[in-house]
């Protein structure tokens, strides 16, 4: 399967790779479709997130696409990070082809579901 | 991208041998004539279809009479089970084939589903192996035949074949097999395997693509499903396909004049690379049976890790292999050869075929090892966070 150079480039060396000890939130989120798995973590300062890893079990999309969105969530409000997509983290990738765009949705889920997962923890409503 | 190809996909597909493109090259322009036609152009045409005939029939220990030629591997199932059920419908409505054979087979299967038959899809053990008893148990009246793979195009294993021939002829059923994997790697005797019906492809032994025969014993009931001219006698219309039948025949007698010769030299080569494998990669599960099992096939398991990423990261350094499931939409993920062998769904996507064959050289075997401990370390460490 073709992918861009971006794509490969954060296959190759992807950003945020691992664990954070002190998260303040944490998710594990799969795929129905193709049994990807995405563990992330976020740390979170004045509803800012400050810093931020994961791990992926997944193709080469998957993985490029979650270090490309923790890249992308990096510093930005969590209201910002909400409303991040996958398409936008496709688009930053330089596309996917079709068949993987559901790889992208995944690095959405685990950014979102790791967002209520800290305004429960918070005592907040989820969004 | 690495310029040196390493090909470990023959069970995919494997180059046409040049001795093969040679034996086809006159027939594509000096005799080109249409075998059906009268005058003398033809008459080599027809005499290179006759002699790739027998060199097919050779191969499989049959007659000239009972082989036929198609388009490939997946024509030969379609019409082996299409051609016997439709011909056979008063005999009965049933067929008898197994949960890891080719989608060629179990799509057919499902069309004739379709139409009104009813088919059981046996299991296999942990192997992959089919059980001969489990057949006889599950033939009734109504079986008209049982379609049972020579060897397995996922992981290799190599089924009982003249054990499940004779428990269908026992009970007068019709046997057919997917012979597309063995032919070439597996000595074939269809009448010693009590063969009655065999599905073979050009390009799996060094032949061309879009090239196959089927091998139909004489006396078999087989409807026709190819309409038109009357060529081989009437059975498969259609202009013949001169250049691949005379690269069909050259290839398979090249490929069967030494299976022994040619099993030992891949299986030194893959033994090598497996236990090689084995020796330097912790956490890996081998697919498929331990022994009975195709010369040339690995099919292996890497706990923690997507088998497709690791595709991906070989394939930047020119390794060419396959995987038991795509992440794809709309594909079966994981490999059904694989969920039927009982393989949790972690491991089956995490499954990497490697198939040898001619292109296999030791410095292929030594590239592997050094690259694929690095590839699955470093999926690990993406996916599990380990040091």
């Amino acid at each position: 399967m073709q992918f861009t150079e971006t794509v490969m480039d954060h296959f190759t060396n992807p950003r945020n790779v691992g664990v954070l000890e002190d998260a303040d939130a944490f998710v594990e989120v799969g795929s129905s479709e193709c049994g990807d798995t995405t563990a992330l973590y976020l740390k979170i300062e004045d509803d800012r997130i400050v810093d931020v890893r994961f791990r992926t079990l997944g193709c080469a999309a998957a993985i490029a696409s979650s270090s490309m969105a923790t890249e992308m969530i990096k510093g930005k409000s969590l209201e910002e990070a909400w409303a991040l997509t996958n398409r936008e983290v496709a688009a930053a990738l330089g596309g996917l082809p079709e068949p993987k765009m559901h790889c992208s949705v995944l690095a959405e889920d685990a950014i979102r579901q790791a967002i209520n997962a800290y305004r429960e923890k918070q005592g907040l409503e989820p969004w | 991208m690495s310029e040196k190809i390493h090909y470990f996909d023959h069970a995919a597909t494997t180059p046409t041998h040049p001795e093969v493109v040679a034996a086809m090259l006159p027939y594509f322009t000096e005799h080109f004539g249409n075998p059906s036609s009268l005058y003398g152009l033809a008459d080599e045409s027809r005499e290179a279809v006759d002699r790739a005939r027998g060199q097919v029939a050779a191969a499989l220990g049959a007659s000239p009479a009972e082989i036929f030629f198609t388009a490939g591997g997946t024509e030969s199932d379609n019409w082996a089970l299409k051609g016997v059920a439709l011909a056979n419908r008063e005999k009965g409505d049933h067929i008898i084939t197994t949960a890891i054979e080719h989608h060629a087979i179990l799509h057919t299967c499902e069309f004739l589903e379709r139409q009104g038959f009813s088919v059981t899809y046996l299991p296999v053990d942990r192997y992959g192996m089919v059980d001969p008893a489990a057949v006889e148990a599950a033939i009734t009246d109504r079986t008209v035949l049982v379609s049972v793979m020579t060897a397995n195009n996922e992981v290799g294993t190599i089924q009982p074949i003249a054990a499940i021939g004779a428990v269908a002829h026992e009970h007068g059923v019709l046997f057919h097999t997917d012979a597309v994997q063995a032919v070439g790697n597996v000595p074939i005797d269809v009448d010693a395997m009590q063969i009655d019906l065999l599905s073979l492809s050009g390009h799996k032994f060094y032949g061309p693509k879009g090239t196959g025969a089927l091998y139909i014993r004489d006396g078999v009931a087989i409807e026709t499903l190819v309409h038109g001219g009357g060529q081989e006698k009437g059975r498969r219309a259609g202009t013949e396909n001169l250049p691949g039948i005379v690269g069909l025949g050259a290839a398979i007698e090249r490929a069967c004049g030494d299976i022994p010769g040619h099993a030992a030299r891949v299986a030194a080569l893959r033994d090598r690379l497996l236990d090689g494998i084995l020796e330097r990669v912790p956490e890996v599960t081998l697919n498929g049976h331990p022994t009975e099992r195709l010369p040339g096939n690995i099919n292996i398991s890497f706990a923690g890790i997507d088998g497709e990423a690791l595709l991906t990261l070989l394939g930047m350094q020119g390794v060419c292999a396959s995987t038991g499931s795509a992440c794809s939409s709309g594909e079966e993920a994981p490999s059904h050869v694989l969920t039927a062998m009982g393989v949790p769904p972690a491991l089956a996507r995490a499954s990497l075929r490697l198939s040898l064959g001619d292109l296999t050289t030791g410095a292929d075997i030594d590239f592997l090892l050094d690259a694929l401990p690095d590839a699955v370390a470093r999926l690990r460490r993406l996916s599990r966070g380990h040091a």
